[in-house]
């Protein structure tokens, strides 16, 4: 056995691929749901019913997405420039701890000030929060992969802290959590009797934003250049430490915003348990899509599918609903598959 | 507060090895996976596999030991997953890895939920006991605090041994070695670089994997989720520390035991001066610190990250 390089990929194989894979990775699911002693069919039927099943099924699904499509992008962009940020789940939270920081004061502010002024600097705090990772890899030849996991660790501790010392609010009864934000600093519902908020199409907004400028700007092309082949891009003359701090403040700033949009979306306040691995679901989002920043905003719809969808059978059958994360788990390695077939074929001999 | 008291005591030093011995399997699993060129980021899942599974073997009613090799069994098959991905087929070791460690936490999760559904408090078994070697474990203070762990972390000492005579004194070693480094020189002898990174790979995840069932079959006596705690993570960055040889990672595995336990005593005895969190952090910016100082003379294996495909340069 061999493997060939095939000439072309079209867009056509690379979405029905797509789609094979996740077909494998629910088979192997199914059998995790016979195993826990039910039918697949059923245990499907409902997670589709309590994932799209009725219009507030259906705004859960899309709340869920939400920090998704942002954790998403942000693995997206940096691994497009073969920057591996892991740390997305990191970076939420210095997005959530930044909209804290400053959202819980200015009640006199218009909430069209202060809206735009908190994603803009929790974006920037994540985006140099992922500077130092970063600028160790560059000049110091660290392993971002290993630093920005670790940093993971680190800032759940300080959270942690933050929550069950100095930011404790003193009218929360005893639970660890923070004081709310002000009304101003919350994003306003966009459907009304349901969770989804604003996020969502800010979101939206930025995976356009994220296809145009890596499609269209001289930025986003080096990015792709330099994640294509460090030794070309430095032949071309390329910036390449400036490409990877830009590429490292888009991506920090994506995640971050993901953290702000949740907190000032969804709770109001900061807990450790803000985000359930959003930072590390983002990362199988991104993949899903193949990086495509569109792609990615199905792919976060699809993955919010299985876990709500999860959580509903897991309260209507008894089936742990860690079977969504062995979900997200099986398609990222089955897409990887299915992705690397279309770019080459196996041939015998 | 007295610092140089605890120096003295065995009890400190025993702990420091004791709480180095998952991370020593951790650490020659990853050190033999880079070795023959492969960055294996399954590790944290692959420890929470063999966590979650030799522990579920014993208290099902296996023998500690079964349970032992039934860990390393599904360490090495998710070695293997790891392998087909990322050698036959030459896909990315970042995400692959990162494919399985989130397929490793979360199918243990699952697995054990699904066999124990109405687990409130964790349920126990008999873990590993201490093994004291006769004569030995006598020796004053050396002997007390290497001579009297359990069996497991003897295994550990010796696996460090193991992993070190074969890697540099036998040919096999010299072939798993060569294909990290320049696996076009291996083809030319006529050997094959797949099968021998597969088999650096599964023997690799094999010791992660006894490495993650040390924390539920010896130093502790049951399963909770998360358990691994970044451990596997922390492995990776003791491999660079050691510039990928097994007896400085002994050393880099004793050394950050031994300011795990010393935050730990601190912790206990400034009390609350400084917030418990602070201290808890204390592993990761440790790690993240030595990555950083011996980052700039790092000598990566040449091939690591790279896939080998026949005939192509």
């Amino acid at each position: 056995m061999r493997l060939e390089l095939r000439e072309n990929t079209s867009i056509p194989r690379l979405t029905a691929a797509i789609l094979i894979a996740v077909g494998v990775a629910m088979a192997v699911c199914s059998v995790l749901i016979i195993w826990a002693g039910a039918s697949p069919i059923e245990g499907w039927h409902l997670m589709i019913k309590g994932a799209l099943g009725s219009r507030f099924a259906l705004s859960e699904t899309l709340t869920r997405a939400t920090p998704l499509i942002f954790t998403g992008l942000a693995a997206a962009v940096a691994f497009r420039a073969k920057l591996w940020n892991i740390g997305g789940e990191g970076q939420f939270y210095i997005g959530a701890c930044v909209a804290v920081l400053l959202g819980t004061r200015g009640a006199n502010l218009s909430p069209l000030v202060m809206i735009p002024y908190l994603f803009a600097a929790g974006a920037i705090a994540g985006g140099l929060f992922l500077l130092v990772p970063t600028l160790l890899k560059t000049y110091l030849n660290v392993d971002e992969v290993v630093t920005t996991l670790l940093l993971n660790f680190v800032v759940l501790l300080f959270v942690n802290w933050l929550v069950f010392g100095p930011w404790k609010d003193p009218m929360s009864m005893g639970w660890p959590q923070s004081a709310p934000v002000v009304d101003a600093a919350m994003l306003p519902i966009l459907l009304a009797k349901t969770r989804l908020h604003l996020g969502f199409a800010v979101a939206v907004l930025s995976a356009v934003f994220v296809w145009w400028f890596m499609a269209y700007t001289t930025w986003g092309f080096e990015m792709r250049a330099v994640g294509a082949g460090l030794k070309a891009s430095t032949f071309a003359g390329m910036p390449i430490t400036r490409t990877i701090v830009r590429t490292a403040l888009l991506s920090g700033g994506l995640a971050a915003m993901a953290g702000v949009s949740e907190l000032c979306g969804v709770k109001g306040y900061l807990t450790t348990d803000l985000s359930p691995g959003f930072g590390y679901t983002g990362i199988v989002v991104a993949m899903l899509a193949a990086l495509n920043p569109l792609g990615i905003v199905a792919s976060a719809i699809f993955v919010a599918i299985i876990y709500i969808g999860a959580d509903f059978m897991s309260r209507a059958i008894n089936i742990s609903n860690y079977i969504a994360d062995v979900t997200t788990a099986v398609s990222l390695l089955s897409v990887l598959m299915a992705v690397f077939l279309t770019k080459y074929r196996i041939k015998r001999g | 507060m007295d610092l140089m008291g605890f120096f003295m005591e065995t009890g400190f030093w025993m702990a420091c090895i004791r709480m180095a011995t998952p991370l020593i399997f951790g650490t020659l699993g990853e050190l033999i996976c880079e070795r023959a060129g492969v960055l294996n980021l399954g590790i944290e899942g692959i420890m929470a596999a063999g966590c979650m599974g030799g522990w579920m073997w014993v208290y099902l009613g296996g023998s500690l030991w079964t349970g032992i090799v039934f860990a390393a069994f599904i360490g090495a098959v998710f070695g293997l997953l790891h392998a087909g991905f990322t050698v036959f087929l030459g896909l990315s070791q970042h995400v692959t890895g990162l494919g399985i460690t989130l397929l490793g936490s979360s199918l243990s999760a699952y697995v054990f939920r699904m066999l124990l559904p109405k687990a409130t408090t964790p349920p126990k078994i008999v873990p590993f006991q201490a093994l004291e070697i006769p004569f030995l474990g006598d020796i004053p203070f050396l002997g007390e605090i290497f001579f009297s762990q359990t069996a497991l972390t003897y295994l550990a000492l010796a696996a460090i041994i193991f992993v070190a005579f074969v890697l540099f004194k036998t040919p096999l070693g010299l072939a798993l070695r060569m294909v990290g480094e320049n696996p076009m020189a291996v083809e030319a002898q006529g050997l094959n670089v797949f099968y021998l990174r597969t088999l650096a790979v599964c023997a690799g995840s094999a010791m992660m994997a006894v490495g993650g069932a040390f924390l539920t079959m010896s130093a502790f006596d049951a399963y909770y989720i998360g358990m691994v705690n970044g451990r596997g993570w922390i492995c990776i960055a003791l491999v660079v520390f050691s510039s990928w040889k097994p007896f400085k990672a002994l050393a880099g595995c004793l050394l950050f035991a031994a300011f795990d336990a010393i935050q730990m005593r601190v912790q206990q005895q400034a009390g609350m001066a400084i917030p418990y969190q602070f201290y808890l952090m204390l592993p990761y910016v440790f790690s993240i610190v030595a990555l950083v100082i011996m980052s700039r003379k790092a000598a990566y294996p040449n091939a690591l990250l790279i896939p080998f495909r026949k005939g192509e340069r």
